[in-house]
């Protein structure tokens, strides 16, 4: 006898919230910070990376993700094991949610299955349409994905909100976000995860025309935005890149490294140029 | 259960129940039509592929009894320099029996896409017109048109399903879309071929010859039309099945205008009148 489910976890509270859906986003909102940026002719992704345990191998670990050779995605969510000292046990029906305060790499199981499904129908798209997907048509493939999950039997939601970024076949570079209820928006630029908040009120500051006039200035304000939250600066990044017509590139350490020297450089001279001022 | 099975109740239950395949839940592919899942309409009980084969397919058919599903008609297009050309004729036949000769072979789905029509009548209409709804949906979803390779494809991919059932279409899909111009032949055998230049129905081999000694890439407009006019003429002049109107498309960047339906019988004693 098949074990059927009749009844729906994710229900309307009295006062219209759907509680699960937003305890998702809470999950979201602890999971690493992902920033994304939209520049003229190159997309930028980048992700607060946590260091990983002694034993454990680095590589393992990835949250920037390819759909197809020109759309990628990072997401943000939070995953559930590994008591620590502040525990505070959620139970919902016949599930039970360990949250915990420390950070680690978003609910990567979750991903991983969305993740998998954006991938089939990017090729399924191409198969049947004959073109690449546009980066919106797939943004809105994976967020009705995230939506039927919060309407049916048995089912909780994905507890991450993705960045999708790149180019639609006609060039034009795009920025999406999507959230565990399922909306999608288009965005300039957009960070995701812990201190989401922080990072982009900083964007909203510092995305001007000539913050993104070159490929070189949009990563590092990528960069800069995430060393606003991350500690231990460069080592702690991770950062992705595509240009138009050409795959993702995911950058080393050493040039992370050169840029956040850059941009320390620029820094100081900004200082610098200040302080004349203020004497003169 | 066991009990439910030998009632027979079981298969009822399992769309009852939660099946993952047929749960509406995981199947967010938008190019799945007709159902989510995939449903035939075909009769109760009957392997339609099976009745059908050996009744086509062997010498002496059944009993006695051979099916063979012609397309009577001459449809053609050829692309050319200035866009597509699409021309048609307009008799319909049951047999010897000339049903219409008034009938319309070419399916507008949309500003930008024109179908044409060969083989059945019914197969024709019907899966060209589920072709225009799955289009306008597409350009409502996608906010954008559908482009000949996409439209082409959903017919062949629907035509798939039902191989070996004795559906009898043939069909060019002609549009202009952000690639250029397009011409793409599809056929109830789920063929799908792209070429500069197609014929299909009972006179087409007719069509071709005509064609074939007149065309180049760098046609003008007006010798388009001609060559289009001439080679369908010539089909019905000869081809039993071929008659009635000759219907002219021409697809340009601009979307299809249609350029002249003249009957059979003044085409004749026009082109009679050249050759004085």
């Amino acid at each position: 006898m098949s074990a059927r489910y009749d009844r729906a976890i994710t229900v309307f509270s009295p006062d219209g919230h759907l509680f699960q859906v937003e305890y998702a986003q809470e999950a979201v909102k602890k999971g690493s910070t992902a920033v994304g940026i939209r520049g003229k002719d190159i997309v930028v992704l980048g992700v607060e990376k946590k260091s990983v345990a002694k034993l454990q191998e680095e590589r393992t670990v990835r949250k920037i993700c390819v759909l197809d050779e020109h759309v990628c995605m990072a997401f943000a969510g939070e995953k559930l094991y590994r008591k620590s000292p502040e525990c505070s046990v959620v139970s919902v029906n016949a599930h039970t949610f360990i949250h915990h305060t420390y950070l680690s790499p978003g609910l990567t199981a979750d991903a991983r299955i969305v993740i998998n499904r954006a991938r089939v129908e990017c090729q399924s798209h191409r198969l049947t349409v004959e073109d690449p997907v546009t980066v919106e048509y797939i943004t809105r493939y994976i967020a009705t994905l995230k939506q039927r999950y919060t309407q049916s039997n048995g089912r909780r939601p994905f507890g991450i909100s993705a960045l999708i970024v790149g180019f639609d076949y006609d060039g034009t570079p795009r920025l999406y976000q999507t959230d565990p209820s399922g909306t999608y928006h288009a965005w300039k630029a957009n960070a995701i995860g812990r201190s989401a908040k922080t990072v982009r009120e900083f964007l909203e500051k510092n995305y001007t025309e000539e913050a993104i006039a070159g490929d070189n200035e949009a990563i590092k304000l990528a960069i800069k935005a995430l060393l606003e939250v991350v500690q231990s600066g460069g080592k702690n990044i991770e950062l992705a890149i595509i240009r138009r017509n050409q795959p993702l590139k995911i950058l080393e350490a050493s040039e992370i490294e050169t840029l956040v020297a850059e941009i320390e450089k620029e820094k100081e001279e900004e200082a610098e140029k200040k302080k004349q001022k203020k004497s003169s | 259960m066991a009990l439910l099975d030998v009632c027979g109740i079981s298969d009822w239950l399992k769309e009852d129940g939660f099946n993952a395949k047929a749960a509406s839940v995981d199947k967010v592919n938008h190019f799945s039509f007709a159902a989510r899942t995939p449903e035939f309409a075909v009769p109760v009980g009957v392997d339609p592929a099976k009745f059908l084969k050996p009744l086509t397919d062997n010498e002496d058919g059944v009993n006695g009894v051979k099916l063979e599903l012609e397309h009577g008609t001459t449809t053609l297009a050829f692309k050319f320099q200035h866009g597509v050309m699409v021309a048609v004729d307009s008799r319909a036949s049951a047999g010897s029996y000339i049903s219409s000769q008034t009938c319309k072979k070419v399916i507008e789905i949309n500003p930008y896409l024109l179908g044409t029509m060969s083989g059945s009548a019914a197969d024709c209409m019907y899966w060209e017109r589920v072709l225009a709804k799955e289009c306008r949906i597409y350009k409502l979803r996608n906010k954008e048109r559908i482009s000949v390779s996409a439209a082409s494809k959903l017919l062949a991919n629907m035509m798939v399903g039902y191989r070996g059932m004795g559906l009898s279409m043939g069909s060019m899909i002609c549009g202009w879309d952000k690639k250029g111009p397009g011409l793409y032949y599809v056929d109830d055998n789920a063929v799908r071929l792209s070429a500069n230049m197609f014929s299909t129905g009972s006179g087409n081999c007719y069509a071709y010859g005509v064609m074939d000694s007149g065309y180049r890439y760098d046609l003008s407009v007006p010798e388009a039309y001609d060559l289009a006019q001439r080679a369908v003429f010539h089909a019905t002049h000869r081809d039993a099945y071929s008659g009635g109107t000759v219907n002219i498309y021409h697809m340009q960047e601009k979307g299809w205008i249609k350029v002249s339906h003249e009957n059979v019988e003044e085409l004749y004693h026009r082109f009679a009148a050249e050759k004085k």
